[in-house]
């Protein structure tokens, strides 16, 4: 395949590039003044009394509850610890379900004992499994994180399981061919052939070890985003609530970026 | 006889599933050579990349014996090329062709140099660092037999090798392949449902029957030419006769099964 240089590209090509480019352009400006509007409207509403700002608060005030609590570095403390949970949450899901689905794989006997526990748990909504574990773990960190494994591991160990079960039988096959035992299969041929799956399991499993988190920080925490939206309700400082929502947000969506990254990362190196 | 290198007698093998046992080989008995190059044509589905496996070990045999003789008195040494080249796409070609001798444990400097020289000798050299899916199928196949050969194997197993390439790459590779093979003095056996590869290839054709295999016909190839090349093989005064004889083996086995 011959790729042609700027200078050397025919009007077509350019004509191309140039469309493909203003089509992105486009949709990146839409994006900004969507949210733009949104936040417009929102505080004119506000403004007009057109609707409640008690219940509703309003973006000049979000922004200013936000400064403050920038200012008396709350915010820090609350923000700090949410990621702390959710990371650690998360780095122990992508370990245990590594571990747990490698396993399954080895054991075929071993996968279908426990693939009817595994459907179980899975489908299972993992909120319901809080209030257990602040009896058994009582209220702070550890109940927290394991509320964040418990939302995503089992989903994690069920798709590397079924990503692992499709590496090419033939790649495996040449490694008997060269003498390989299972372990040569798995390190050599499984393993490297899944790092996609393994992947975009991790993409899943930091967006819901957050889910986990917060859901762990509105029953067991004293501090955290959870906590912080929780406790703000409870005094019907809706400000302060929706402010954490929005943190929440930004979180969700810098961490997912994060992973993303690595992923992007790995395809380039390859 | 001792030039024997590999003796198969009276095999049988069934594949089981639970809707009734398929055999698969039944009283076959064949051997090969040391330095042959035996190639193995059939109806398809008859069960030769069967014997393929059972040879590598890969698969036990019901019954019958497959007996070695390498160059040492000892079980000599098998390398298996598959249909596809398996060329792993996240290694360099350099540690692609090196994994046999990386599971083995064998990366030792002797071993690595002879890998270098093969990769210089048949045109690899510039590409070891490179990735898979920057080298051309005929290359990449070549790239599998360095790989293969790299463990040093006395015997040689192709199962059909060169049946994923389009034609054309195929005449080349076909021809490239044969060259090497006899160039390290291996002993072959090639599957292949192609008359013309296992004519202008091989020193010995043999037919098998449709499922269960066994021994149909046996062609030792002789063919008048100027060199070995595969390419000058297919103009050989002989060559359409093998080829219309096996195919009428072939035909015949087909037409009854």
């Amino acid at each position: 395949m011959k790729k042609t240089t700027a200078e050397t590209c025919s009007q077509a090509q350019r004509d191309f590039i140039r469309a493909h480019k203003r089509h992105h352009r486009f949709v990146r400006h839409m994006r900004a003044a969507l949210l733009l509007l949104f936040l417009l409207l929102w505080e004119y509403c506000a403004d007009q009394n057109l609707i409640d700002s008690f219940f509703f608060s309003s973006p000049s005030r979000v922004a200013a509850c936000f400064l403050e609590m920038v200012q008396d570095r709350s915010l820090f403390s609350h923000i700090g610890i949410t990621l702390l949970e959710t990371v650690v949450s998360f780095l122990l899901v992508t370990g245990l379900s590594l571990l747990a689905a490698t396993l399954l794989w080895h054991s075929r006997k071993l996968s279908e004992i426990l693939e009817p526990y595994l459907v179980v748990l899975n489908s299972l909504p993992k909120s319901a499994l809080a209030p257990l574990l602040i009896v058994w773990l009582g209220t702070g960190i550890n109940t927290i994180i394991t509320a964040g494994i418990s939302v995503a591991v089992f989903g994690a160990v069920i798709s590397l399981y079924t990503g692992f079960l499709q590496a090419d039988p033939e790649k495996q096959m040449l490694i008997r061919t060269l003498g390989g035992n299972r372990r040569d299969i798995f390190f050599k041929a499984v393993l490297p052939a899944s790092v996609p799956v393994i992947l975009s399991s991790m993409k899943v499993n930091i967006g819901l070890a957050l889910v986990g988190v917060i859901i762990g920080e509105f029953l067991a925490a004293r501090r955290g985003l959870g906590y912080l939206i929780i406790y703000s309700s409870q005094v019907f400082q809706l400000t302060v609530l929706i402010t954490s929502i929005l943190i929440l947000c930004a979180i969700a969506m810098g961490l997912y970026q994060i992973v993303q990254g690595a992923e992007h990362w790995y395809k380039k190196r390859r | 006889m001792t030039s024997d290198i590999l003796k198969i007698e009276n095999l049988f093998f069934a594949y089981h599933t639970l809707t009734g046992e398929t055999a698969a080989i039944s009283g076959l008995s064949f051997s090969v050579r040391r330095g042959e190059f035996l190639a193995i044509v059939g109806p398809s589905g008859c069960g030769k990349s069967t014997i393929l496996s059972l040879i590598a070990g890969l698969l036990e045999p019901e019954s019958g014996g497959i007996t070695f003789c390498g160059a040492d008195g000892k079980k000599p040494g098998i390398g298996y090329m598959l249909q596809r080249d398996q060329l792993f796409e996240w290694r360099s070609i350099w540690k692609n062709v090196t994994l046999g001798l990386e599971i083995q444990h064998k990366l030792t400097a002797p071993n690595l140099e002879r890998v270098k020289k093969m990769l210089a000798d048949y045109g690899l050299a510039d590409f070891a660092s490179k990735r898979p899916s920057e080298l051309s199928g005929g290359m990449r196949q070549r790239a599998a037999l360095i790989r293969t050969l790299a463990l040093g194997p006395e015997i040689l197993l192709l199962d059909e090798p060169f049946s994923a390439l389009d034609y054309q790459t195929r005449l080349t590779v076909s021809a490239d392949i044969g060259r090497i093979i006899k160039a390290e003095g291996k002993t072959a056996l090639l599957i292949t449902h192609d008359l013309s590869e296992a004519v202008s290839l091989a020193d010995r054709v043999l037919v098998l029957t449709s499922r269960p295999a066994r021994v149909k016909a046996e062609f030792p190839i002789r063919l008048t030419r100027p060199d070995d090349s595969p390419l000058s093989a297919r103009k050989a005064p002989e060559y359409t006769d093998y080829f219309n004889q096996i195919w009428e083996e072939l035909s015949d086995e087909k037409n009854n099964g």
